[in-house]
């Protein structure tokens, strides 16, 4: 299993000027990955916690979907790339 | 999303231990023990998975096992309706001119620059879920990336039938995995539940449906198929874990 990656800490100031807005990974339900495996995929594409994964998992599976990650409008395309080999029914969204 | 709750009654019983599934093995990797008839189901599920996504003709090591060997109803085009070893609409007839066919350097050269790919959705329903656009909104959006990632989604999906090929052997047995291969099988096990749960309109009242569905109905042979994939995907994350 892949370690976490060190999560890039925002600054929390207000005088901070946010390049733009973010982009996100969704992950939408859909009646056959399994929720085991939905869950592995986070944690190995993502390298996620089990307990994070699971989370995210539960969301998608309750909610009919989920932010899996933010970043750049490019990395939120890679991340789908990954996802679509995984079999995973991902987008991308500008996140408002 | 789905679960598998307990094995059932398609998880075949021509071997005991073929009932178990995978797990997980010291050192990393996964194992499974598989009869012929398994294997076949397998190796047949995944070469269509591959034709369905424009292999190139020549590249795929197909089953050539005895047509009993597929399991039931396999001999049938599981996802496109066609007769197996015939060719995708489009693709190059494979005799013997064009098996053997070196790769076109400009079909490299157009892949390099992201020009060889469509920028439409596929119409068939399974390559469409199999491939789906990655923006829900924005129709330029999504041309484009599917312009640019769609060949490598599609090489992906291929190059993992054919790593199911090269260690499942059609007469089964003992399969020993990689944890790199296991991670391999996990995708192209899930590509053909995906493609099988198009086909089958597999919606979350699946279990109820199959304990409904009349054993005559042809869809039947399929539904048992999926869930035994369903319970053999299931296993081999939880080796993986």
């Amino acid at each position: 299993m892949s370690v976490a990656p060190a999560e890039v800490q925002r600054p929390e100031t207000y005088e901070e000027v946010v390049p733009d807005t973010p982009w996100v990974t969704i992950v939408w339900n859909d009646p056959v990955n399994l929720m085991s495996y939905v869950t592995y995929v986070f944690q190995h594409v993502f390298g996620y916690s089990k307990r994070k994964a699971e989370k995210l998992m539960l969301d998608v599976h309750q909610k009919g979907r989920a932010v899996v990650s933010s970043g750049t409008r490019e990395s939120m395309e890679r991340d789908v790339e990954v996802l679509h080999g995984y079999g995973l029914w991902a987008t991308v969204s500008h996140d408002k | 999303m789905s679960f598998r709750r307990k094995r059932g009654a398609g998880d075949s019983d021509e071997a005991g231990e073929a009932l178990n599934g995978f797990r997980g093995v010291r050192g990393g990797g996964a194992t499974a023990t598989f009869v012929p008839s398994q294997a076949g189901i397998i190796r047949s599920l995944v070469s269509q998975i591959a034709e369905l996504v424009g292999a190139e003709p020549g590249t795929l090591e197909t089953g050539t096992g005895e047509p009993g060997q597929a399991g039931p109803g396999l001999t049938d085009d599981a996802f496109t309706g066609r007769a197996p070893d015939r060719p995708a609409p489009g693709a190059t007839a494979p005799d013997s001119a064009s098996a053997g066919r070196p790769p076109d350097p400009l079909d490299d050269l157009a892949r390099l620059l992201g020009q060889s790919g469509p920028a439409t959705p596929p119409d068939d329903p399974v390559l469409a879920r199999l491939l789906p656009d990655a923006y829900r909104e924005d129709t330029e959006a999504a041309g484009d990336f599917r312009r640019f990632t769609e060949q490598e989604l599609r090489n992906g999906k291929a190059a993992a039938a054919r790593t199911v090929l090269a260690t499942l052997p059609e007469e089964g047995g003992r399969v020993r995995l990689s944890d790199e291969e296991a991670q391999v099988w996990l995708r192209a096990l899930n590509d053909v539940r995906l493609a099988l749960g198009v086909r089958l309109s597999i919606t979350a009242d699946f279990e109820a449906r199959v304990a409904d569905l009349d054993p005559a109905d042809p869809r039947s042979a399929y539904m048992w198929i999926y869930d035994w994939l369903t319970f053999l995907q299931e296993t081999l994350v939880r080796a993986l874990w």
